[in-house]
C-alpha cells in the first residue's frame, strides 16, 4: 500500500514536469496547427543556459531565492528569445506552404539544436553529462511511517511551480484579450486578421511563451534528474509530445491530464515491471489511445474539408 | 505536380516485348559481376560501396511512402532493424547447415537470401502493422506513430535475450558482397519505377495529392496505403539484413531515431517522390562524411576537425533541413526523375522511351 502511494507520488511529481512541456507543444499546436519538434531542444537550451547561470554565480548564491529566481528568469527569458527567433526565421516564411515543410523544419532545428549542442567547440558543452548544480537542497519534506513513503521538497516545490504557471496559462488563454487573440488565430488565422488581429505578434508571442515554459520545465526537470545532456530535450520532449497527443493536442487541460496520466504508467512500469521497457510503454500507450480515439482523449477530430 | 509519364508504346521496339521484363535482369547481373571483380582489391570501398548501396535500398523504399503516397514515416530504422536481427538471427542458426548438393559458396549465398527474405517478410509484416493505423491517422499524428513503432522495436530488441540485448548479435556471417547489396538495390530501383508508372502507383500520386478526393474518385485509399506501407518495409528488412551481413555487429544503437532521419533527410533532400533523387542524395550524403574527412585531413589544421567530421554531420543534417525547406522546399528533383531536368540533348534518348 505504502509502495503504491510512493509510486503514485513519483509518477505525479514527473507529470506535473511533463505537463509543463506538453503545454508548450498544446499552444503551439493550437495557433499554428504545427508540432513542434524543437521544443524539447529549446527546452534543453534553457537548462544549460540556466546551468550557466547557477555557475557564474556561484556557491553561495545558489540555495537562496533570489539564486533560483535568478536562474529561472535567465533561462526563461532566454528561452522565449530562442523560441522568438526560431519563429520569426524558421517557421514564419513558412506559413503558407504544406505543413510537412513545417514539420521537416522543425526536425531539423531540433537537429541541429541537439547534435549542435554536443560538439566540444568553443563554448559548446560537449556530448558527456554534466551535473546540474543543486540550487535547491534536496531534503524529505514529508515522511509517512518507517520511511514507507518518502515526499521531498523539490517534489513539492515543482508540484507547486507546475500547478501555479498551469493556473496562469489557463487564465491567460481563457480570460485575456490576448488569449482571445490566441483562440481567434487559433481557429482561423486568415479572418483573425481580416478582424484586425495581429496575427504575426500572437503567434510569435504564443512561440515565446511555450519556449520559456519548457525552459522553466526544463529547469524542474534538472534539478529532479540532477544531471543535463545535450539529448535530454529529445527524449524529454518526445515523452510530453506523447502527453500532448494522448490528452488530445491543442487542449489545454488535456494536456495536463496526458502527461499526469503518462507519468504514472510510467511511474508503474518502472515499479511493477522493469525500467528498460518505460519508452516502449509510453509510446505503446499512445498508439492504443490514438487507435481508440484518433484525436487523444479530449481533442476533436476535425473534419476534413472538401 | 507533374504526373510521371507514362511509357508510351514505340513505334520500333528495340527490344522483343517478350523480352522486355527480363532485359534489365540480363544486363545487370553481367555488369554486377565485373563491378565484383573490379573492386576485389580494396576492402574500403567495397565497405563504402555496401553501405552506399544499404542507404540507397533505404532511400529509395522509404520515397515510396513519403514521396509517392504523401504518407510521412519517420521510423523507417525500425524496419531496418527487424529485418536486419531476423535476417542476421536466421543466419546464425544457419550458419552449420550446408546445402551438400552446392559447391560452398553458392550454398552460402542461397542460405543468405532466404535469411534475407526472412528479414524482408518480417519487416513487411511489421509494416502492415503500422500501415493500419494509418487508415485512421493522417500527417503529424501518422509520423509520430511511425516514430513511435520504431522506439518500440529498438526497446524490444533491447530486453530480448535471443537478439543479445543492448550487446546485439555478433558472428554473423559476412555474406554480403557489394555485387550482392547493388543486385537489390537494382532490384528496388526497379520495382520502384515500375510502381511510380502503373496504375497501382498512380494511386498513390493521387493519394499523396489530396486524400479526400482520391477517396471521392474511389481509389481504396486505406488498402493502397497500407500496401505501401508493407512494400516499403520488406525493402528496408532487406536493407537491414544486407546490412547485418557486412558490418562485425548489430545491436540496437545501430537502429535509433537518429538513423531513421538520416534517410528522411536523403529522402527530402532527392525530392519528395523522385527516385533518382533519393538515389543521388543517399550516394551525396554516403560520401559526404568521407569527402569531409579527407577535405579537413588535407587541409591539415586541426587534426581532430577530421576525426569529429562524424559529430559535425548531424547538426548539419538539421542545418541542411532547415535551409533545403526555406529554399526549395521540394528537394533537388521535386517529383521528377534526373532526366527530366537534365538538358535535351543528353535525355534525347530517354525522351523518346518515356
Amino acid at each position: 500500500m505504502a509502495q503504491l502511494l510512493q509510486h503514485l507520488i513519483n509518477g505525479l511529481a514527473a507529470g506535473t514536469i511533463y505537463a509543463l512541456v506538453a503545454l508548450g507543444y498544446t499552444m503551439v499546436y493550437g495557433v499554428l496547427k504545427l508540432i513542434n519538434f524543437a521544443h524539447g531542444d529549446v527546452m534543453m537550451v534553457g537548462v544549460y543556459m540556466g546551468y550557466a547561470t547557477a555557475f557564474a554565480m556561484g556557491r553561495e548564491a545558489r540555495g537562496s531565492l533570489l539564486g533560483i529566481a535568478a536562474v529561472f528568469a535567465v533561462a526563461m527569458l532566454g528561452c522565449a528569445l530562442l523560441g522568438f527567433l526560431i519563429e520569426r526565421f524558421a517557421y514564419r516564411p513558412l506559413r503558407e506552404k504544406p505543413r510537412l515543410t513545417a514539420l521537416i523544419t522543425a526536425i531539423g532545428i531540433s537537429f541541429a539544436l541537439s547534435y549542435g549542442f554536443q560538439l566540444d567547440i568553443g563554448f559548446l558543452p560537449g556530448a558527456s553529462p554534466r551535473a546540474f548544480p543543486e540550487i535547491i537542497e534536496p531534503t524529505e519534506w514529508l515522511i509517512i511511517g518507517d520511511r514507507d513513503v518518502v515526499v521531498w521538497n523539490w517534489q513539492v516545490i515543482s508540484f507547486l511551480i507546475a500547478v501555479g504557471l498551469m493556473v496562469g496559462l489557463q487564465y491567460l488563454v481563457f480570460g485575456t484579450r490576448f488569449g482571445q487573440a490566441m483562440r481567434a488565430v487559433s481557429w482561423d488565422h486568415r479572418v483573425a486578421a481580416l478582424m484586425g488581429i495581429p496575427t504575426d505578434r500572437v503567434i510569435a508571442l504564443t512561440f515565446m511563451l511555450s519556449s520559456g515554459l519548457a525552459a522553466g520545465a526544463g529547469l524542474l526537470y534538472a534539478i529532479k534528474d540532477t544531471s543535463v545532456s545535450p539529448l535530454m530535450g529529445l527524449y524529454v520532449g518526445l515523452k510530453a509530445f506523447v502527453a500532448a497527443v494522448i490528452g488530445g493536442i491543442g487542449h489545454v487541460p488535456g494536456a495536463v491530464i496526458g502527461a499526469l496520466v503518462l507519468g504514472l504508467v510510467e511511474e508503474f512500469v518502472v515499479g511493477y515491471a522493469a525500467s528498460s521497457w518505460r519508452d516502449a510503454v509510453a509510446f505503446g500507450f499512445l498508439i492504443l489511445v490514438l487507435l481508440v480515439k484518433p484525436g487523444g482523449l479530449f481533442g476533436r477530430v476535425a473534419a476534413e474539408k472538401v | 505536380m507533374q504526373t510521371p509519364a507514362l511509357p508510351l508504346p514505340e513505334s520500333r521496339p528495340l527490344v522483343p516485348p517478350a523480352l522486355r521484363g527480363v532485359l534489365p535482369v540480363l544486363l545487370a547481373v553481367p555488369a554486377l559481376l565485373l563491378f565484383q571483380w573490379a573492386l576485389s582489391g580494396s576492402e574500403f570501398a567495397s565497405y563504402l560501396l555496401s553501405v552506399m548501396g544499404v542507404n540507397i535500398i533505404l532511400a529509395v523504399s522509404l520515397n515510396i511512402v513519403n514521396g509517392m503516397t504523401g504518407q510521412f514515416s519517420i521510423g523507417h530504422a525500425g524496419f531496418m532493424a527487424v529485418g536486419a536481427y531476423i535476417a542476421g538471427y536466421a543466419s546464425l542458426q544457419l550458419k552449420e547447415v550446408a546445402l551438400s548438393f552446392l559447391p560452398v559458396a553458392a550454398s552460402d549465398q542461397v542460405l543468405f537470401t532466404v535469411a534475407l527474405l526472412l528479414g524482408g517478410l518480417a519487416a513487411a509484416a511489421c509494416g502492415f502493422l503500422v500501415g493500419l493505423p494509418s487508415l485512421r491517422l493522417r500527417g503529424d499524428y501518422l509520423a509520430i506513430v511511425t516514430l513511435g513503432f520504431g522506439e518500440i522495436i529498438r526497446v524490444v530488441v533491447q530486453n530480448t535475450d535471443a537478439f543479445g540485448r543492448a550487446l546485439g548479435l555478433s558472428g554473423i556471417p559476412q555474406y554480403a558482397s557489394p555485387s550482392m547489396v547493388f543486385f537489390w538495390v537494382f532490384l528496388v530501383v526497379l520495382a520502384a519505377r515500375r510502381l511510380a508508372s502503373s496504375s497501382h502507383g498512380r494511386s498513390l500520386w493521387s493519394i499523396r495529392e489530396d486524400e479526400v478526393a482520391a477517396e471521392a474518385m474511389g481509389v481504396d485509399t486505406t488498402g493502397y496505403k497500407v500496401r505501401a506501407f508493407v512494400f516499403s518495409s520488406f525493402f528496408a528488412g532487406i536493407a537491414g539484413g544486407l546490412f547485418a551481413h557486412f558490418v562485425p555487429i548489430i545491436n540496437p544503437g545501430s537502429f535509433t531515431f537518429v538513423r531513421s532521419m538520416e534517410i528522411v533527410v536523403m529522402v527530402v533532400l532527392g525530392g519528395l517522390g523522385s527516385t533518382t533523387g533519393a538515389i543521388i542524395a543517399a550516394i551525396f550524403l554516403t560520401l559526404l562524411p568521407e569527402g569531409m574527412r579527407s577535405l579537413f585531413g588535407a587541409l591539415g589544421t586541426e587534426g581532430s576537425l577530421a576525426q569529429r567530421v562524424d559529430q559535425i554531420r548531424m547538426p548539419i543534417y538539421g542545418l541542411l533541413l532547415v535551409v533545403l525547406m526555406l529554399s526549395r522546399p521540394q528537394g533537388l528533383f521535386g517529383t521528377r526523375e534526373i532526366w527530366d531536368v537534365l538538358p535535351k540533348w543528353l535525355s534525347r534518348k530517354r525522351g523518346s522511351q518515356a
